[in-house]
């Protein structure tokens, strides 16, 4: 696979890179810069050397993880470049090309599937209150524990359809929705995707001895616990 | 007080429609927030004559999945396209969403289909393919937040309470955050565009408070998608949050307003987390400073029931605001579920006071 010659496909590389002026407005912006040694700004000054072998190492390091796709980026870059748009090519090429599983944020990208990923085809969203335990988001805090244990009660009294078949907050997403979000994610690469992620880490784990079978076995909880 | 750069600020408008709104809701406002979005419904066609419509087969723009790199673009155009035809046949024009990401994610596939027409020709065809569903692109495609600005005059002639502290008579001073996807991506999407955006500063000069203007006002909360999403990248997320508050407390905010479903709850949460971790509170004698939803305030003022709306599953107590407002409350029905129904109370955090 010719690195580049995917990367420039990817329409969001197109729009994000244009020539980079090394100014460093971007890293000195970056939420992620400021609580880490993330550094925007170097990541695109490489990518733009258009070397294919610098590539392939960026691509299995967890540098192009880091980010938090916030886009202030977007507004101060001098040149019109959006760093988060090459992070966001990055990162789809990452995975595309299995090179994600050589970082351990990379194989993080199975917990975010697990979760967000399955909930948006099970429940027809990103979160669910079922799914959303103090033991996995312990910084929910008590207020959140009561609301979730009384979570018929609570939600009535505040006029939720949690659970209904009409529509309101976290009503039942009715069933042909949730068979046009299955169709949408089979037909646009979604599926295959979420498969690419599934079937890399399951070679992964038994190369390791970790069990991998489905929703939170010991594979899931290292990488969304931390190995 | 009129702050100096309003003037700059209100040079950037944007066009909000003015009625006919097809709603989309937010994947994390249902949850942890889940009256905010029926209180939104309830003013604009309450108390303001509008006609808004929730629509029971929409679905999440995907957005979080998205920008956690698990789903590729074409297939989050493809379910945004489907949530146009959706609003097309409910017979809309006018598309309001309720989350800042989603915001953004529209936003952005309409500004794609600009520039690669083929990609819409692609979501256009996929979506007739797998679903049989044609759409129109939205007339108007404004944030939840835009029409409580675009309305917030209307808001404070009906209010029945201001900004003010009802003791002093002082302005409450409020802290406005604006979540990065509302014109960071955008400026010209945003009301006041990126820099200076006045979606929020609009509502708390209308309503009689006063802004509040610290340093790291434009500064992300720390959501970071797949940097809080998973458990092992959290301190990400909450150490932006605290950068945040360590500049803010010198300057005493009564409360923080914010557009962003994620910002509102991670401004909320993260305080219980700080105080918890390191002994540190940002409000006034052990509390946390109130963190609310504008059409929470909005509903503050207007007279609703602060717990019809919803504001006792915030994690830090809302009391010392309604104090300051004169709001009378019932502390005895605060955790109580309908008909008065005993629901226990949630445990007290050892360090935040509530």
């Amino acid at each position: 696979m010719n690195l580049y010659e995917a990367l420039k496909k990817d329409i969001r590389y197109q729009e994000g890179m244009k020539a980079c002026i090394n100014c460093g407005t971007c890293t000195a912006v970056c939420p992620a810069a400021a609580v880490s040694d993330y550094d925007p700004r170097q990541i695109v000054d490489l990518v733009q050397k258009e070397n294919e072998k610098d590539l392939e190492e960026l691509l299995k390091k967890d540098d192009i993880w880091r980010c938090g796709e916030c886009l202030s980026c977007k507004t101060r870059c001098p040149r019109d470049n959006v760093p988060c748009y090459i992070i966001q090519s990055l990162r789809a090429l990452s995975v595309d090309s299995g090179l994600f599983m050589h970082s351990e944020q990379g194989r993080r990208q199975l917990a975010i599937k697990r979760t967000v990923g399955d909930h948006i085809l099970e429940y027809g969203y990103c979160v669910y209150i079922d799914e959303v335990s103090n033991e996995m988001y312990p910084e929910q805090g008590p207020i959140w524990k009561w609301m979730r244990e009384n979570r018929t009660d609570v939600l009535n009294r505040l006029g939720a359809s949690y659970k209904q078949d009409k529509a309101g907050a976290l009503r039942n997403t009715e069933k042909q929705s949730l068979i046009d979000l299955k169709k949408i994610f089979d037909a646009t690469g979604g599926t295959a995707r979420f498969n690419k992620i599934e079937e890399a880490s399951a070679r992964y784990a038994a190369d390791h001895g970790i069990e991998f079978s489905s929703g939170h076995d010991e594979y899931f909880n290292k990488t969304y616990n931390g190995e | 007080m009129k702050y100096q750069k309003n003037e700059n600020w209100e040079k950037h408008q944007k066009e909000i429609a003015d009625d006919n709104y097809y709603l989309a809701r937010s994947c994390i406002r249902q949850n942890f927030f889940p009256a905010a979005e029926d209180l939104f419904m309830k003013i604009l066609a309450n108390d303001l004559g509008k006609n808004i419509f929730d629509d029971p087969r929409q679905t999440t723009c995907t957005g979080i999945a998205y920008h956690s790199g698990v789903i590729p673009f074409e297939t989050t155009m493809t379910v945004v396209a489907r949530q146009f035809a959706l609003m097309t046949e409910a017979g809309f024009e006018n598309f309001v969403c309720s989350c800042v990401t989603s915001f953004g994610i529209y936003s952005e596939v309409i500004e794609t289909w600009q520039h690669f027409p083929e990609k819409e020709k692609q979501a256009r065809e996929i979506l007739k393919q797998t679903t049989g569903m044609t759409f129109e692109i939205p007339k108007n495609l404004a944030h939840t937040s835009d029409l409580i600005y675009k309305f917030r005059n209307e808001i404070a002639a009906k209010a029945t309470y201001r900004l003010l502290n009802k003791q002093t008579g002082e302005q409450l001073k409020v802290v406005d955050h604006v979540g990065c996807h509302y014109a960071k991506i955008f400026p010209e999407k945003g009301v006041g565009g990126a820099e200076f955006p006045y979606v929020l500063a609009g509502m708390i000069d209308a309503w009689g408070g006063a802004q509040v203007d610290y340093p790291e006002r434009r500064h992300c909360c720390g959501f970071g998608f797949r940097q809080y999403l998973l458990k092992s990248n959290r301190g990400y997320s909450v150490a932006n949050s605290k950068m945040k508050f360590d500049s803010m407390e010198p300057y005493k905010p009564d409360c923080i307003i914010a557009n962003c479903p994620g910002c509102t709850y991670f401004l909320d949460r993260w305080q219980y987390v700080i105080a918890e971790m390191e002994g540190i509170t940002y409000g006034e004698n052990g509390m946390g400073i109130p963190v609310l939803t504008y059409e929470e305030l909005a509903g503050l003022l207007l007279g609703y029931d602060p717990w019809d709306i919803g504001l006792q599953v915030h994690q830090v107590a809302v009391e010392p605001l309604l104090d300051k407002l004169g709001i009378q409350y019932d502390a005895v029905e605060k955790y109580k579920g309908i008909n008065h129904a005993d629901l226990g109370q949630p445990e007290k955090p050892s360090v935040l006071k509530v």
